[in-house]
């Protein structure tokens, strides 16, 4: 028992409205690479962050070294010798590489700061990292994996024995992540725990000594990794909850291709994108979170300005160089975050119904035409059944689900061809998901053409006649509603670059 | 030897790069303004007149330096005027009303400046309020309290002759002690954000106020901190308007902020934090007051100046976003 350098057992905790972790568990060895794995929203992150001390359990106990410890705080994990890499980098961009690795821990000769010696530490990590990086440097001009690095490089001088890294390979190329792993054996072999969080199950094979496989925030099991294979460690990850409910989904197929997108590309994220919209389909994409799923929706509603590809609507090429281009094209696109980017929150249901449209509610002097607004919101309301007591209510004060379908009148009003939905029932309660999904296919029976990212697969499985997957910017296959299942969709998703099909 | 030359090729860049291209256009800026002033404007080439910029920069200087620090963390301070005006009339009120030795009202207006910040710091780490609202509430509250303490009265200086008999007098090549009071405090403010603990979680908070906190770093304490640094310099302005005035004005201060902050992004602070520096402010600062005595020199009415300075903040800003862009 007493050789355990980490031991949790029994941890729960929620947050408002979402049972994120219930009885969950996990120990580390001394000198060992403890993979943690599951679907996006399975509870790793969360487990990892109480061990960090930046997430408060409701329950449950941890001991470190055989002994039982509160962890209250980021502080406190780093002295009881906890060191976390968060999924999204940390950094102080204005500020060297070296400044940044010793943030708060400042080498000082009495009042002022010793830069040199500063300097000098850092150039000694990076020594015994075997890293090439100048600890002058300042963090915003170098590149991403750069930067990785460094967060590493901050995480390890703290001399740590458990070491926990949240998908640190997310933004690495290959040869990144074999210097990556070249270091996590260094400090395995020197009898280090490493926490490796990852969606990439080849990788865990590589590097792995055990693997711990959570879903819904449960503890699933743990297995050797030598003795695991790949899809026995998918089929625990997807459980044995298939959604159940087939779709009644007409399988003669409009052939008329809305939208056409070929040889998109943006940065890392958006890589060789091309795929064809017919009319009155729902297409889904899915994928792991940081496929780049949303990326390539912005690209192609130039919210972010694509580097190169064509897009075709109605077999005429667009061009479209914003977002306004693109509504006009007939293309809406309802953010993931409707509250920041969907809704004006402290305006009113029938404000945010027009809003997208103004200009064919107003007179040539600009006059906004109030009956036409008022009637367009009230039948908006009653046909999407929004539940609001009139529609001078403010937006902020409707539940998610009714805002949801508020930004959907929005787009209704607006009569675009193309609706692109972004996670369409992230925070939504049961109820009112299944309503969106009648009304995502009624959309689609009336001959709109639907594109819908969800990272739920059980959705994506029910609601998609046809099945788009993507793993770090590019689409790894396709699949049709007859042929998905999670597990194809699982193994499709965490394919990297050597494996990928056309 | 290949490793050395890229070193000092990336050391080279990273000048260029740096937030000392936008102090090195600032320096230029106002060298070519000189210049052109000089050129153009009769009479504006003089020693006294030069003095006279530079001790219609000290005032601005030493608040401009201030709000640096705040601006750098990514907040701002408003009360820096009224602040400074109302520690003049708490200096006013010891050394002159009370009659207590000078030095005394020196350091009551310091310490009445470190509260005015602390405070705001308080109101903005612990109460989490937006830096605007707070300061914007400050800004108010000053004013009335050093109109309520001065019961509404100028407080003069002419008990203590000692007092602009220091400030004012010019000792060195006949520049006046307000100035060198303003570039020593620059100077201290320079060792602060680059040489101390002080400055280093200055940046850090402006550059990734999470990380900072996720670092172990006691953000809210520090802030609270940065702040009070702030309000010593607006004690000092205190000190410094009140010595050029040889009185406590309990009516002034208003606009003063204005001008602090247009200093400090002339010279390359950036509003959203993480970036700035002393030099650049100071630079900023002698800037639009010799815009504003070259442009009364040579005759141009005072709401021409106004719009002039203004379009010389935008044009500054601008110029900075458009060398940011081509860079990214």
């Amino acid at each position: 028992m007493s050789e355990l350098l980490v031991e949790m057992t029994g941890i729960s905790k929620s947050f408002p409205g979402v049972l994120a972790l219930e009885d969950a568990r996990f120990d580390l060895l001394p000198g060992e690479v403890h993979a943690l794995v599951g679907e996006n929203g399975a509870g790793k992150s969360t487990l990892m962050k109480i061990l960090a001390g930046i997430y408060k359990r409701d329950a449950g106990s941890i001991q470190i070294k055989g002994r039982d410890e509160e962890v209250p705080s980021p502080h406190a994990a780093q002295s009881l010798g906890i060191s976390i890499i968060h999924q999204e980098l940390n950094l102080m961009y204005h500020l060297t590489v070296a400044q940044n690795i010793f943030i708060g821990r400042e080498p000082r000769r009495g009042f002022l700061l010793d830069e040199r010696a500063l300097n000098a530490k850092a150039q000694q990590l990076f020594d015994d990292l075997h890293l090439n990086l100048d600890p002058r440097t300042r963090v915003g001009s170098l590149a991403v994996a750069q930067q990785q690095m460094v967060e590493i490089a901050k995480a390890l001088s703290y001399n740590s024995a458990v070491l926990i890294m949240d998908e640190p390979t997310a933004a690495l190329t290959d040869t990144e992540i074999e210097e990556l792993f070249r270091i996590i054996r260094h400090l395995r072999d020197q009898g280090k725990g490493i926490v490796h969080i990852s969606h990439r199950l080849e990788e865990l094979k590589q590097i792995s000594n055990r693997i711990t496989v959570m879903r819904d925030g449960r503890y699933i099991a743990t297995v050797n990794t030598a003795e695991a294979e790949i899809q026995q460690i998918i089929s625990m990850m997807v459980g044995r909850t298939v959604f159940e409910a087939t779709p009644e989904l007409p399988e003669k197929r409009d052939p008329t291709v809305v939208l056409e997108v070929k040889g998109l590309n943006r940065g890392r994220q958006v890589q060789d994108i091309s795929f064809q919209l017919h009319r009155g389909e729902i297409l889904g994409i899915a994928g792991l979170v940081g496929a780049g799923r949303t990326e390539v929706m912005r690209a192609i509603f130039a919210a972010d300005r694509p580097e190169s590809g064509e897009i075709t609507i109605n077999g005429k090429p667009a061009a479209i160089r914003s977002p306004s281009d693109a509504v006009r094209h007939g293309i809406a696109y309802l953010s993931e975050d409707r509250k920041r980017y969907g809704l004006a929150l402290g305006m009113d249901v029938e404000v945010n119904t027009v809003l997208a449209s103004l200009r064919r509610f107003a007179n040539s002097f600009g006059w906004i035409r109030t009956g036409a607004t008022r009637k367009t919101a009230l039948e908006h309301v009653q046909a999407l059944a929004i539940k609001t007591p009139g529609i001078a209510q403010r937006v902020k004060n409707l539940s998610g689900g009714n805002q949801q379908k508020v930004v959907l009148a929005k787009w209704l009003t607006a009569d675009t061809d193309v609706l692109i939905f972004d996670e369409p029932t992230r925070g939504i309660d049961v109820g009112a998901k299944s309503e969106i999904y009648r009304l995502l296919n009624d959309l689609a029976k009336q001959g709109k053409s639907i594109i819908m990212i969800s990272s739920e697969l059980p959705e994506v499985l029910r609601m998609s006649h046809r099945i788009l997957v993507m793993c770090e910017g590019r689409i790894t296959g396709e699949l049709s509603a007859a042929e998905a299942t999670q597990e194809r969709i699982m193994t499709l998703a965490t394919q990297r670059e050597s494996v990928a099909a056309a | 030897m290949q490793t050395t030359t890229l070193l000092a090729r990336s050391r080279v860049q990273s000048i260029l790069r740096g937030d000392s291209i936008q102090r090195l256009l600032a320096l230029g800026a106002l060298l070519l303004l000189l210049a052109f002033f000089s050129a153009v404007v009769p009479h504006f080439a003089s020693t006294n007149n030069y003095i006279d910029i530079l001790t219609a920069t000290a005032v601005n200087g030493v608040l401009a330096t201030g709000v640096t620090f705040v601006i750098i963390t990514g907040g701002i301070d408003l009360s820096v005027g009224t602040g400074m005006t109302f520690t003049s009339v708490v200096m006013g009120i010891v050394a002159v009303n009370l009659g207590l030795p000078l030095p005394l009202g020196l350091l009551a207006a310091l310490a009445a400046g470190a509260l005015v910040g602390s405070i705001n710091g308080a109101l903005i780490a612990k109460a989490k309020l937006p830096p605007f609202i707070a300061t914007l509430g400050m800004l108010y509250v000053t004013l009335g309290m050093a109109q309520v303490i001065s019961d509404v009265h100028p407080i003069y200086f002419d008990q203590q002759p000692a007092f602009q008999g220091f400030f004012m007098s010019k000792p060195i090549v006949g520049i006046p002690n307000i100035v060198w009071v303003m570039l020593g405090g620059a100077a201290i403010a320079w060792i602060l954000l680059n040489k101390t603990i002080l400055g280093r979680y200055t940046f850090a908070l402006g550059s990734n106020e999470e990380a900072t906190r996720l670092s172990g770093v006691n953000v809210d304490r520090w802030k609270i901190i940065i702040y009070a640094v702030d309000g010593l310099f607006i004690g000092l302005a205190g000190i410094v308007i009140a010595s050029r005035m040889n009185s406590a004005q309990p009516g002034l201060g208003m606009g003063y902020e204005l001008d602090a902050i247009a200093a400090a992004v002339i010279g390359g602070t950036s509003l959203s934090g993480g970036e700035g520096s002393v030099v650049g402010t100071i630079i900023g600062a002698f800037l639009i007051s010799t815009l504003r005595i070259g442009l009364s020199v040579a005759g141009i009415p005072d709401q021409w100046k106004s719009v002039i300075t203004g379009l010389v903040v935008i044009g500054a800003v601008w110029l900075d976003i458009l060398r940011r862009r081509s860079r990214a």
